[in-house]
């Protein structure tokens, strides 16, 4: 049987950490996956987990730690937010590049400009093109379940990409939610001893890694690193499908919710995707409307053809960002659902909002908004605004 | 459909408002730990800023007999906590209050003076002495044992008896080498509820 629990989203990490019981733990503090270190630090000082945590002073180093320990063929994570994953740049590629299959626990937070410590997806969306497999949650129950299939994903050996595990900074981080717990003997079943095919430490099999690749090997690195990406899709259903067997949670590249019938639907990542699940319900209860959400779960690899396939049919979609990319067109996510649609010849109408920018709270009643604007839209043909805000107060208006 | 109507019914909402160091976050989580033991579906948040001991905070509870996917704050509680008077003046509390619900506040002040902050709210409003509890029961001052009891018995969130038990276990699962401040908080919850029956 599960364990029924309540924990917070940080909690339900350390909690997988634990059961997984990695060997190299180098990480850095910052607001707000701080929790995470602080509570494995914690198993370690009692026994309960044989980690090797590594004490370092950045998060440059952090992920440079994790690259030699990965290399060196130990099982490694770390954790971070916002400017600690930034400072962690240049080595998320040559993880990506390397791969390494490191684990990386984000709490997504806005990057700084001005500086904010609230949800917003601006750090691993500006990380979507250093080739992490990158996967998001609703809620601390899935950032939990996410956790504990991280591992058996990268390593797989047609895999062996470093991938990062989002969850929403606060909302879900800090925020205590029933959960059920996957017994240890369930998790040591999935997440198995980690035997690297390759590795540093092997006397009988010497190697480099991360050596400099001049032009005539570049291209074929990056050739090969969107093989891997390409096999991520299958390994990830393959790892959701063992893990539903185990535990009888079913996860996929998205969640469709109320999609079976819907006319009009939100795509939308992370935390947001339950208080539209409310709106959803409030309004098929009351109006019968029919209206729709796709949760992305996996962003990298992006889910292009299923994604279009689950949107087929609908009168008008809106695609929902919490961060901006500034290319004055749409958001990350806006952008990439766009180019789904388009390769499937799909005439839906699209529109792409940004919300929650920077931990701005979205309820309940602004999806119902988002609804009422799309059913416009698909009677009038018209977009007043193909790029628009929820949230975002009018000049004048108070704070 | 019918399933989620009566989640909405089911569900009662909690704002707390405090000053950072006072515990309303403590509250928050405390009430929400003690609602998940009996069964019920819960969260336990906190709204965060640039906060520093004395600041103007606010944390939340959502509490149903069905699972909760809302991730948004709370704007039409059901009920609210003020752990400090001194953020009557300073914020408007009473903020989109459900009149058929309640306001628990802490204070010395008589229940008339605590009122005209209030804004014309129309609903019930609960004045609890926490620092003379706290003090009596426990020596020092911590308003947040007396403020989620007075939670749990103005609320009715869950009866006394169920509270006091779960209580009791999970200060002594918290202080196994502290059994002193066992009983002391433990006299704060009974006291409270005392207080708020007499009031």
């Amino acid at each position: 049987m599960a364990i029924r629990e309540r924990l917070s989203g940080n909690e339900a990490v350390a909690y997988a950490i634990k059961q997984i019981n990695p060997d190299v733990m180098p990480a850095f503090p910052i607001t707000p996956s701080t929790e995470i270190p602080q509570y494995v630090a914690n198993y370690i000082a009692n026994g309960e987990v044989d980690t090797e945590f590594i004490h370092v002073e950045s998060e440059h180093s952090a992920m440079s730690a994790a690259l030699g320990a990965s290399a060196a063929g130990a099982r490694t994570l770390t954790a971070t937010s916002s400017c600690g994953m930034a400072l962690m740049w240049e080595e998320l590629y040559v993880a990506a590049s390397d791969r390494l299959p490191i684990v990386l626990a984000l709490v997504n937070r806005a990057l700084t400009g001005p500086i904010n410590i609230n949800a917003d997806h601006s750090d691993s969306m500006g990380a979507r093109d250093a080739g992490w497999i990158q996967i998001y949650a609703e809620s601390n129950q899935e950032v939990y379940d996410n956790f504990l299939q991280a591992f058996p994903i990268a390593e797989h050996k047609d895999v062996r990409l470093p991938i990062m595990i989002c969850q929403d900074g606060f909302i879900t981080s800090h925020g205590v939610e029933n959960i059920l717990l996957t017994e240890d003997e369930k998790v040591k079943e999935l997440v198995g001893e980690y035997c690297p095919e390759h590795y540093l430490l092997n006397t009988k099999e010497p190697m480099a890694v991360g050596p400099y690749a001049v032009s005539n090997y570049y291209m074929e690195t990056k050739r090969a690193q969107r093989q891997a990406m390409l096999n991520a899709k299958k390994v990830i259903l393959e790892v959701a499908a063992k893990y539903e067997a185990l535990t009888g949670r079913k996860y996929g590249f998205f969640e469709s919710y109320c999609m079976e019938d819907a006319e009009y639907a939100i795509v939308i990542i992370g935390s947001a995707a339950g208080t539209c699940k409310a709106a959803i319900n409030k309004i098929r209860e009351t109006t019968g409307k029919k209206v729709g959400l796709v949760k992305i779960r996996v962003f990298r690899p992006f889910p292009e053809e299923e994604l279009a396939e689950a949107l087929k049919g609908m009168k008008a979609i809106a695609v929902m960002d919490r961060s901006e990319m500034f290319s004055a067109t749409s958001g990350p996510l806006g952008a990439e659902v766009r180019a789904a649609l388009y390769s499937a010849k799909s005439q839906a109408e699209l529109v792409n909002y940004f919300y929650g920018l920077g931990g701005r709270d979205i309820t309940v009643e602004d999806f119902e908004q988002v609804y009422e604007r799309l059913e416009n839209i698909a009677e009038t043909h018209e977009i007043p605004d193909m790029y628009d805000y929820i949230g975002l107060r009018s000049k004048g208006e108070e704070k | 459909m019918q399933k989620e109507e009566k989640q909405m019914k089911d569900t009662i909402e909690i704002r707390w408002h405090g000053r950072g160091g006072q515990g309303a976050k403590t509250a928050a989580l405390l009430l929400a730990d003690v609602a998940f033991k009996t069964g019920k579906y819960v969260q336990g948040f906190p709204e965060y800023g640039p906060e520093r001991m004395g600041a103007p905070i606010t944390a939340y509870n959502r509490i149903s007999t069905s699972p909760i996917t809302i991730h948004s704050n709370i704007y039409y509680p059901d009920f609210v906590a003020v752990v400090d008077d001194s953020l009557l003046e300073a914020i408007d509390v009473t903020h989109g209050l459900k009149s058929e619900g309640a306001i628990v506040i802490n204070t010395q002040l008589p229940k008339e003076e605590v009122v005209k902050h209030l804004r014309g709210y129309e609903g019930k409003v609960v004045t609890l002495d926490a620092r003379k509890i706290s003090v009596e029961a426990l020596g020092k001052y911590y308003p947040n044992s007396p403020m989620l009891a007075a939670m749990v018995a103005v609320s009715g969130v869950m009866e006394k008896e169920t509270f006091l038990k779960e209580m009791k276990a999970s200060f002594e699962h918290k202080f196994a080498k502290k059994p002193e401040v066992i009983e002391g908080n433990m006299k704060a919850l009974e006291l409270t509820f005392e207080a708020i029956q007499t009031d």
